[in-house]
């Protein structure tokens, strides 16, 4: 079964039992505690807001209209102040609002506020200052102390006159005779009845609109403090594709490790190794076995360092680290099945990132060239557009290349991504094929 | 043509040698030793190896060309400045892959003669290795089997318009081989040798000359324009 119980003042006032149910009590506490809350908070706002409260009586003034020079003063130092020191009362004072509204309000209210990427007092600032929450909560304070208070205060009077309406009858008992109740003059108890039903009945009525009132501002309130999910979103988009850049570097980072490891340890141990080989294999007799057995333990060494050269080249090519794509990518044509012309036209090199991105790039999509393509010749080209790296590779094969799920131009499609750059693909049926990578270079 | 130890023409040639790994250090050092290579020096880095070079003023230089502190080609920067100080020094580089703008910057100082570029593993073929050295060291030129290799396999012009057998003689010219050497490697009169080699420099539109350094220096002219 279903909880029935309202959880805000609306759906109770839609209740018969609004007038005998906590509620009413509920809202009075809010609306006494208004006051408060526009007390504390009003003045620090209105102390920051003072240049503003000048500049209006400025404006107000028409005998004295301000100087341009005191008028631009006012409005920046005001603008200022309140940049500065608004947060450190806005956050604290829509802390309380939002407490507030749980007097009258049960459903849940999560601070619209974002965790701090980390911790300590600078990440604490830093965040504050520059969430949307934080000044939507300045706002608050200021309709607390510039509406709700007003608004309260005329429901607070309408509730006093019910009050003393229906407490006729006491005033009377306590007071003896000649209570004036406005128009009316009452001196005997009989007499008090009618007010008080009266009186009674304004109570009654206030609770209503004094309900309504409250609910209204809590409304506002939760409107304005709400948890905005896109804006949360967006940070964490932000976070993800900063992480994911971080990643990719990471990723390079680790593959010029795995490089130098193997040049440094397997490589030069196996080139050590395959030298011993070959001495140990000159001091003994021509033709006798175990020389033909070290002949073949060498060749397989041999065989070994062909393969690790082959695979270290792969994971990062040293060329590229040193000279760059000037000097990378002609090598890599010449590594091709196709007869490949290459033309690099950069004054300056790229960063190590961006120029990894494009070498894998071309080298996947010379390497598919080779595969598929039945291409006659390759044109590889790469040049700087308006800060964009620009490369393209063409051939003249029978075309229908698809960037394919899980393919290896996904790969290249999602690092250039990475880099806010794109891969496009123009391979119609009968070709040709055209790859176009553009890398943004800040 | 074997060079055993002890039967070497090497004639205590003055090397400095220059390898951050130990353990190869002290194996090449060993393997030159034996074919009677003075070994005056061996250092791990190019600093090293500047320093060394100036102290000791040796004849031949075989140099790793990825060295601290920056592991990238320190030893080749290392070598070519060498070469622009002294033009009569030897350099052989080593490499543990072919890079043709590395052969081509090495070959590019002092003329190409006295140079070899070389990929690491050359170094298994103990034999082979210490010859190519010591034609490097008496002003010879050689370039790594593998460069030639992609060289003849970008199929361009003019290359494309050598036959198979030429390509053969153009690979063993860059390896430093003589005439001799070359007729005996692939079993042919050396007059077909010289036939061969006209043919290639007419091919690869250069002025014929008989000089051994001379055709090297063609072979290589083109490399570099490569």
């Amino acid at each position: 079964m279903p909880d029935d119980r309202p959880r805000t003042l609306l759906q109770a006032m839609a209740r018969p039992g609004y007038l005998l149910s906590p509620w009413p009590l509920r809202a009075v506490l809010y609306g006494i505690t208004t006051p408060l809350s526009a007390l504390l908070w009003g003045i620090p706002l209105g102390l920051l807001g003072t240049p503003w409260l000048m500049l209006a009586a400025v404006i107000a003034d028409d005998a004295h209209s301000g100087s341009p020079g005191e008028i631009v003063f006012l409005v920046v130092f005001g603008a200022l102040l309140l940049a500065t020191a608004g947060p450190l009362v806005a956050v604290p004072g829509a802390a309380l609002e939002r407490l507030r509204v749980r007097l009258t309000d049960d459903r849940p209210f999560p601070t619209p506020h974002r965790e701090p990427r980390r911790p300590g007092l600078a990440a604490w600032f830093a965040t504050r200052y520059t969430e949307g929450a934080t000044w939507r909560g300045l706002a608050v304070l200021v309709v607390t102390a510039l509406l709700f208070l007003p608004i309260t205060g005329a429901v607070g009077l309408l509730l006093v006159l019910g009050a003393t309406m229906a407490g006729t009858p006491l005033l009377v008992f306590v007071y003896g005779d000649n209570v004036s109740l406005g128009p009316w003059e009452v001196s005997t108890l009989p007499e008090a009845w009618l007010p008080s039903l009266a009186g009674a009945a304004v109570l009654a009525v206030g609770a209503y609109i004094g309900g309504l009132a409250v609910a209204a501002q809590v409304e506002l309130v939760r409107f304005m403090q709400r948890d905005r999910g896109e804006e949360a979103l967006r940070a964490e988009l932000t976070e993800v594709t900063r992480s994911r850049a971080r990643l990719v570097d990471a990723f390079e980072a680790e593959r010029r490790r795995i490089e130098r490891d193997l040049h440094d340890g397997a490589q030069q141990r196996l080139v050590a190794l395959s030298m011993q080989l070959g001495l140990a294999r000159l001091d003994l007799p021509e033709g006798s076995p175990t020389r033909e057995r070290i002949a073949e333990a060498q060749e397989q060494a041999k065989r070994a360092l062909v393969e690790l050269r082959e695979l270290v080249h792969g994971i990062h090519p040293q060329v590229l680290t040193d000279r760059g794509l000037v000097a990378a990518l002609p090598e890599l044509a010449d590594r091709c099945a196709v007869p490949t012309e290459v033309v690099v036209e950069l004054d300056e090199r790229p960063p190590a990132h961006t120029e990894a991105t494009a070498y894998f790039a071309v080298a996947e999509a010379l390497a598919n060239t080779a595969k598929h393509s039945g291409a006659g010749s390759a044109r590889v080209n790469a040049r700087m557009e308006a800060r964009t790296l620009v490369v393209e590779v063409a051939d003249d094969g029978r075309g229908g290349a698809r960037v394919a799920e899980g393919g290896g131009l996904t790969g290249l499609a999602d690092r250039a991504a990475v880099a806010d750059g794109r891969i496009l693909l123009s391979s119609p049926p009968g070709g040709p094929t055209l790859l176009r990578l553009e890398l943004p270079c800040p | 043509m074997s060079v055993t130890p002890g039967d070497h023409p090497n004639g205590a040639v003055r090397t400095v040698l220059a390898e951050d790994g130990v353990l190869l250090r002290e194996g090449l050092s060993g393997l030159l030793e034996r074919f009677g290579f003075t070994v005056v020096e061996a250092v791990g880095d190019a600093a090293a190896l500047e320093e060394a070079v100036r102290r000791h003023d040796p004849a031949l230089v075989v140099t790793d060309i990825r060295m601290p502190p920056g592991f990238s080609d320190e030893g080749l920067r290392a070598a070519v400045r060498l070469r622009r100080e002294r033009p009569g020094l030897a350099v052989v580089a080593l490499s543990q892959y072919v890079e043709q703008s590395y052969a081509a910057d090495l070959l590019d100082s002092g003329g190409g003669a006295g140079v070899g570029y070389l990929l690491k593993e050359r170094v298994a073929d103990v034999e082979e290795f210490a010859a190519q050295l010591g034609r490097v060291a008496a002003g010879g030129t050689v370039v790594d089997p593998e460069v030639v290799r992609q060289l003849l396999r970008r199929r361009r012009d003019p290359l494309e318009r050598l036959s198979a057998r030429e390509r053969e003689v153009l690979a063993e010219i860059a390896e430093g081989h003589s005439n001799t050497a070359i007729a005996l490697r692939m079993h042919l009169s050396e007059a077909a040798v010289g036939k061969h080699i006209g043919n290639i420099l007419a091919k690869l539109d250069l002025p014929p000359d008989d000089g051994l350094n001379r055709r090297v220096m063609a072979v290589l002219a083109y490399l570099r324009s490569a």
